[in-house]
């Protein structure tokens, strides 16, 4: 019977198509409002019309020039209504080109029509299945679109409501900023209608975020007098609707963020931070709690007074404990999508908050179960709870305190290194920036890491295409290398390969160019270790140092590499492959005669090195160096304006002197 | 003592303000350094009384005396001084010997040794932060943190130890600048917020619809801090080590922290809460009584057509016939009018024996008439002017209401008219004050009204009676708060000038140069006859019912009237004010219902002046929400 029962119902279904091709235009016309009447509210029905092509017949009215303009209005409000249904039945209507033919109809004259059209266009338009693209395609559309702003309250809800949806893209948002967006809504938010208000509300907040220009643009807009940040501050108020003022604190958020507005405006300190914070509270719903964290987050990360003031109003620290309590288990697949909302809301609120400030990050360890949250965080099956959790776990792992106590109390970093095993990019960027601060001398993690065997690891991501990657791999190995033992240091080198740390030597990315650098200097410290790295690769070594001091490389990486030099210098056997390298004394000399006093600084170490007394053979070298004339520039250099350097030479010179 | 003082100012000033004279000396004692006299008058004026002292002196500190009252009036609209007032400044009076105020009370120091915390002091403000205030905020400002910095800002209870800081005892709550902590009624604290030193604004604010309080830095709410807070708790500071200064603001200055725009968001909860009332399934019961209350209230004040219009509309029955509300309208009309002798004589063939069973009403409407007498309007004076008088057949025949009246109607809701509105609603509260147990139950609809006649739409709010908590309320003070608020609600609905421009020209004409019953000797022979006939009465009524206060202040005003050549501009002038018809036309106008057996107010006015006397009655039992579900808010 059941089947019976979806017969007669396509039946009927079939029976208003067929009304839709009467030869009678009036028929046709009471066929479409009864057809409107029956798919109001009925999923099947719409669903049912769309398989028996509907559609593409109520365009070809909706579109013909003979139908009456009664026709072409019922025909577009019938489109509205099959487009309300499933996304199916959106995915249909895109298909059947219906955003070109309503478009064309925005052409008429008559606003009921046009308005239908906007309606329809509206509900196609916010739905997640129509490409956003489809409205910038014909770029007359734009502009025809913002000369209907001024038509009624209704054109004005529904075209600001397609700009809120579908400006996705630095590329969309200058579109919508050429053609006068700014002007054109700007008075709408002061519009009698709260429809209206809110969606050019939106439009604002879309069209402000990471975007300079229009930020800039935004804040010498007036309306009816009033500076436009003050109207969104007034939308902050507290007795409007959380909508209204959650949007109104992101745009002000982006403004800010885009340089529009200086962080210790009070627009921002004393309204749109506790705006945010309110939006964190647990009376606010789910979403409201996400956006309200993921913009607060935003907002204050490169300010630390924000972080201060954000961190003692209204409990916020302990607020966010809250965002874990909601059900990690749940049968529901959507009750587990909030619950990883607001975790990774949480982790990345909490990652701005202690960004800086070191008491801050003492209060987010002390909260709750914190560091057991980011622990069990970083192992969860959400990529963006992962992210989230050690992004906080980075944030807080720049402190030295917690490095030394909650970091290790919970051995964080046995799931970092998990994580570390096979993640995307962006994790993997986070984390071992993350392991970079774990691998400090100071840190009681450095121990277990070592012996985790995470060297290989790291060397690997030293091979890595993305820079920041490469960067971490070599910067955690660095710090991995200071004062480390010769088994340490052995295995790195072992593990790195030669080849590869001159190929690191060489890198585009001055950052990796000095943590390599910086690597090898950890390397060259303590004579045993010296005598022996340079007894190994000392041939490779001495051409890199070379190769870098004649490239164009700045002040810091020459300075880096004297050091290098100075290091090796300072070796029993080591210090040889200078001697017996004439064309690097050159460029020792070069440096010592160097403007600037850094390189000066270094290369004097360097010699300084070379005739330390105590060691054998020192008098061999005084002599061949003085020849040199290196005693001559050390002289001069007694006499250097710079105190440290003058102090260097003088101490270099009493070597000759005893 | 303060050399901005002034020892003469407040007597000039007291005369009128002060009613007490010990409180005033003994403010004064205080002022010039004497030991303070603990009136039990005191705690009510000492503000008033200080800022009198200076009101002469110092024209900085009235400005800041008006900020302060202006900001205030704004902030806590819900709150009756004279019941309960604002903390306004610290109570030199209740402080530890520590302390020492300055700069009108509102400078803390410290002035102990500061060794330890058993040197630490307090002080309390004025008064108590009345619940009527709804959430109630003060800042105080950490001029200097002196030695350590121990300050400690909060509230407590009267009587609690002052050499203490607050939140140390029972009933007493503090936040302390040191560590950031807050003290519970304990002497261990809770890590709350951040320290604070000198050149913080640290705020208190007191919820008192949730009972809870949060503290506030430099404008930066820290969160709640203390929650189930007893009622009656003083603003209160503490401090420990020498050199602490701190300078109170309790309205004085604006505040740092944006107090309004919280308020607003508790303001708009309550609304909500208000405006979302479950009414369930009875919602077809409640629009029938909502209809019958516009109705009735209609009908009570005459408007006849209009009511006609409203029940064939919404399908409502009228109790009273159409004639007898027309009869009640046009007695109405002719009291308005000052033709009280009509009015009488229409009472008595209309309603037989009416007046005979109410003397008193009978001899205040004689005493009004003898009023309108002088007045030159009533048409016993009137017949002898030279202007024809308008006979009885001349004035508005039809008791229908023309459709001027039926729109004014319609203004009383939206225009000036509501401030006096409630000014009486008040009145009728407090009367009805010794009610016990009203049970009110509020809800809100609104009822359009568009009578083809008058083409005038009403939109009002009500509230609706919980039906058998009228029988609570002691019958003598309702009736006299329902007639006058009543009163006064027709006050805005007959425009008394209008009536007499339009009846009698010559009464308006001549107003300039009003006379003595019109200037007609005649009209004069027979007004002094009156009058001796109202003695009569007078004595008549003291034989019969006893002696009566109230008529012979009644007479003696009215006979007073003779005493001055122009007795429209007398003291005793005001009479003769064509508004002061109101009172008795209403009272003529509830007693014929009344002997009707029907209702003497309408249930419109008793609904209203019982929502308005709960609201209040909430601020007396401590529920902070009255002072964001005030009647006046929705009486737009």
């Amino acid at each position: 019977s059941f089947k019976c029962l979806v017969e007669e119902v396509t039946a009927t279904s079939r029976h208003y198509v067929d009304r839709l091709f009467d030869p009678d235009p009036q028929n046709v016309l009471q066929g479409v409002i009864d057809m409107k009447n029956a798919v109001i509210g009925n999923n099947r029905q719409k669903a049912n019309l769309i398989v028996l092509g509907a559609v593409p017949r109520l365009l070809y009215l909706l579109q013909q020039s003979s139908s009456s303009l009664e026709l072409r209005t019922e025909c577009a409000v019938v489109l509205g209504s099959l487009a309300m249904g499933t996304e199916n039945n959106i995915k249909s209507l895109v298909d059947c080109h219906i955003i070109p033919a309503l478009l064309q109809g925005l052409l008429c004259s008559d606003l009921i029509f046009i308005e239908a059209c906007l309606r329809c266009l509206r509900t196609v338009f916010i739905s997640p299945v129509t490409p956003v693209q489809l409205l910038y395609t014909d770029p007359t559309v734009i502009p025809h679109l913002m000369s209907l702003l001024s038509r009624s309250q209704h054109t004005q809800e529904y075209i600001t409501q397609i700009f809120a949806h579908c400006c996705k893209t630095p590329e969309h948002q200058t579109v919508l900023f050429n053609h006068g967006a700014i002007q054109n809504i700007a008075p709408l938010l002061i519009s009698p209608s709260f429809k209206v208000r809110m969606q050019a509300l939106k439009c604002f907040s879309v069209l402000a975020y990471e975007n300079a220009q229009v930020s800039m643009t935004l804040v010498n807009v007036l309306v009816d007098g009033e500076q436009l940040s003050q109207v969104f501050v007034r939308m902050m108020q507290r007795d409007k609707p959380i909508e209204m003022q959650l949007t109104a604190a992101k745009c002000l958020t982006y403004m800010c963020r885009a340089g529009a507005i200086r962080t210790d405006d009070n627009c921002i300190v004393l309204k749109t931070l506790p705006c945010l914070v309110r939006m964190c509270s647990k009376e606010r719903l789910l979403e409201e709690r996400v956006e309200g964290a993921e913009t607060l987050a935003y907002l204050m990360e490169p300010d630390i007074e924000l972080q201060r003031i954000a961190s003692v109003t209204d409990h916020l620290v302990s607020m966010l404990a809250d965002y874990f309590k909601y059900p990690k288990t749940s049968v529901l697949d959507h009750d587990l999508k909030h619950a990883h909302e607001l975790r990774q809301a949480a982790f990345k609120l909490y990652a701005s908050l202690g960004s800086n400030d070191e008491d801050i990050r003492k209060k987010i360890t002390e909260t709750e179960n914190m560091m057991d949250r980011i622990v069990s965080g970083l192992s969860e099956s959400s990529i963006k709870v992962r992210l989230a959790a050690v992004r906080c776990l980075h944030s807080l792992s720049r402190s030295v305190q917690q490095l030394r106590t909650s970091f290790h109390d919970h051995a964080v970093w046995k799931p970092l290194m998990k994580l570390l095993q096979n993640a995307p990019d962006e994790v993997l960027v986070m984390a071992s920036s993350t392991l970079c601060n774990l691998l400090l001398e100071f840190s009681p993690s450095k121990e277990p890491i070592l012996e985790s065997g995470v060297i290989e690891l790291l060397c690997s991501l030293t091979q890595s295409d993305s820079p920041a990657l490469r960067v971490n791999g070599i910067w955690a190995l660095m710090n991995m290398a200071f004062q480390a033992d010769q088994k340490v240091k052995v295995e790195i080198v072992r593990a790195l390969g030669t080849e590869q740390l001159f190929r690191l030597l060489s890198d585009p990315d001055t950052n990796v160019l000095m943590k390599t650098l910086g690597l090898l200097r950890n390397l060259l410290s303590t004579r045993p270790h010296i005598d022996q790295v340079m007894s190994s690769h000392g041939k490779q070594i001495m051409q890199a140092v070379t190769l870098i001091l004649e490239g164009e490389h700045s002040i810091e990486v020459k300075e880096q590499t004297l050091c290098i030099l100075a290091n090796i210098a300072d070796g029993n056997t080591a210090k040889e492959l200078i001697m017996t390298n004439d064309d690097m004394l050159q460029k020792i000399k070069y440096y010592m005669g160097h403007s600037n006093v850094k390189l000066q600084l270094a290369a004097t170490f360097c010699i300084s090195n070379l005739i330390w007394n105590e060691e054998d053979g020192s008098q061999e070298r005084q002599d061949k160096l003085r020849d040199m004339g290196f005693v001559d520039i050390l002289h001069k250099l007694t006499q250097a304006s710079d105190p440290n350097l003058c102090d260097r030479a003088k101490t270099a010179m009493q070597q000759y002197l005893a | 003592t303060n050399p901005r003082l002034c020892l003469t100012a407040p007597i000039e000033f007291g005369v009128g303000h002060v009613v007490d004279g010990t409180s005033l000396v003994s403010a004064v004692c205080t002022a010039q350094g004497f030991v303070f006299n603990y009136s039990t008058h005191t705690s009510l004026l000492s503000a008033d009384i200080s800022a009198l002292l200076l009101l002469t002196g110092d024209p900085a500190f009235n400005y800041q005396e008006h900020e302060l009252n202006e900001r205030l009036k704004r902030l806590y609209p819900a709150v009756n001084e004279e019941e309960t007032p604002l903390p306004r400044s610290w109570s030199p009076k209740d402080k530890y010997s520590y302390i020492g105020l300055s700069q009108n009370n509102l400078r803390v120091h410290y002035k102990g040794h500061g060794k330890n915390h058993k040197d630490a002091a307090s002080v309390r403000a004025t008064h108590p932060i009345p619940a009527a205030c709804g959430i109630y905020y003060f800042e105080v400002k950490i001029v200097s943190k002196g030695r350590d910095g121990y300050m400690g800002i909060g509230l407590s209870a009267q009587g609690v130890n002052m050499n203490r800081l607050p939140g140390w005892d029972k009933h007493s709550y503090g936040y302390h600048g040191d560590d950031g902590h807050s003290f519970c009624s304990s002497g261990t604290g809770q890590p709350y917020g951040p320290t604070f030193t000198t050149g913080d604004v640290i705020g208190c604010c007191v919820n008192l619809i949730n009972n809870t309080c949060f503290y506030t830095k430099n404008g930066h709410s820290l969160g709640v801090a203390f929650t189930d807070l007893p009622p009656n708790l003083y603003p209160t500071v503490g401090l420990q080590t020498p050199g602490e200064i701190v300078d109170a603001n309790f309205g004085q200055q604006p505040f740092v922290f944006d107090i309004e725009d919280y308020m607003s968001e508790w303001r708009a909860k309550i609304h909500s809460m208000i405006a979302r009332f479950p009414i369930g399934e009875r919602l077809g019961d409640w629009q029938s009584v909502l209809q019958n209350m516009v109705s009735s209230y209609l009908v009570h004040h005459g408007y006849c057509a209009t009511a006609m219009a409203f029940s064939r509309a919404t399908e409502t029955m009228i109790q009273e016939d159409q004639t007898s509300i027309k009869n009640r309208q046009r007695i109405q009309k002719l009291v308005l009018a000052g033709r009280v002798g009509e009015a009488i004589d229409a009472t008595q063939q209309l309603y037989p024996g009416l007046l005979e069973h109410n003397p008193n009403l009978l001899f205040m409407l004689k005493c009004r008439q003898f009023v309108e007498m002088v007045n030159g309007t009533d048409s016993e004076v009137r017949c002898f002017s030279v202007h024809s008088p308008k006979s009885q057949d001349s004035y508005p025949g039809s008791p229908n209401l023309s459709p001027r009246h039926g729109a004014t109607n319609a203004h009383v809701h939206n225009t000036g008219n509501t401030d006096t509105l409630h000014t009486n609603i008040f009145e009728y509260a407090m009367h009805a004050s010794k009610a016990k147990h009203i049970k009110l139950n509020l809800f809100t609809n609104v009822v359009y009204l568009h009578s083809p006649e008058t083409s005038s739409a009403v939109d009002c709010v009500f509230w609706c009676v919980d039906s058998d908590s009228e029988m609570e309320i002691e019958a003598e003070h309702y009736s006299n708060g329902v007639t006058e608020s009543s009163t006064r609600i027709m006050n805005g609905t007959y425009k008394h000038q209008e009536i007499l421009q339009a009846d009698d020209s010559s009464v308006d004409d001549s107003c300039s140069s009003r006379q003595l019953c019109g200037g007609n000797q005649a009209a004069t022979e027979r007004m002094i006859q009156f009058g001796r006939e109202l003695q009569a009465l007078s004595e008549q009524l003291c034989r019969q019912y006893g002696k009566n206060a109230t008529h012979k202040k009644m007479l003696q005003d009215a006979f007073s009237l003779l005493a001055y050549s122009d007795p429209w501009n007398c003291p005793v002038g005001q009479q003769l004010d064509p508004m002061q018809r109101e009172a008795i036309c209403s009272a003529l106008n509830s007693a014929i219902l009344e002997s009707q057996n029907l209702p003497k107010q309408p249930p419109l006015m008793l609904a209203l002046g019982q929502a308005t006397e709960c609201v209040q009655l909430m601020a007396r039992v401590r529920s902070g929400s009255c002072s964001f579900a005030r009647v006046d808010n929705f009486l737009h």
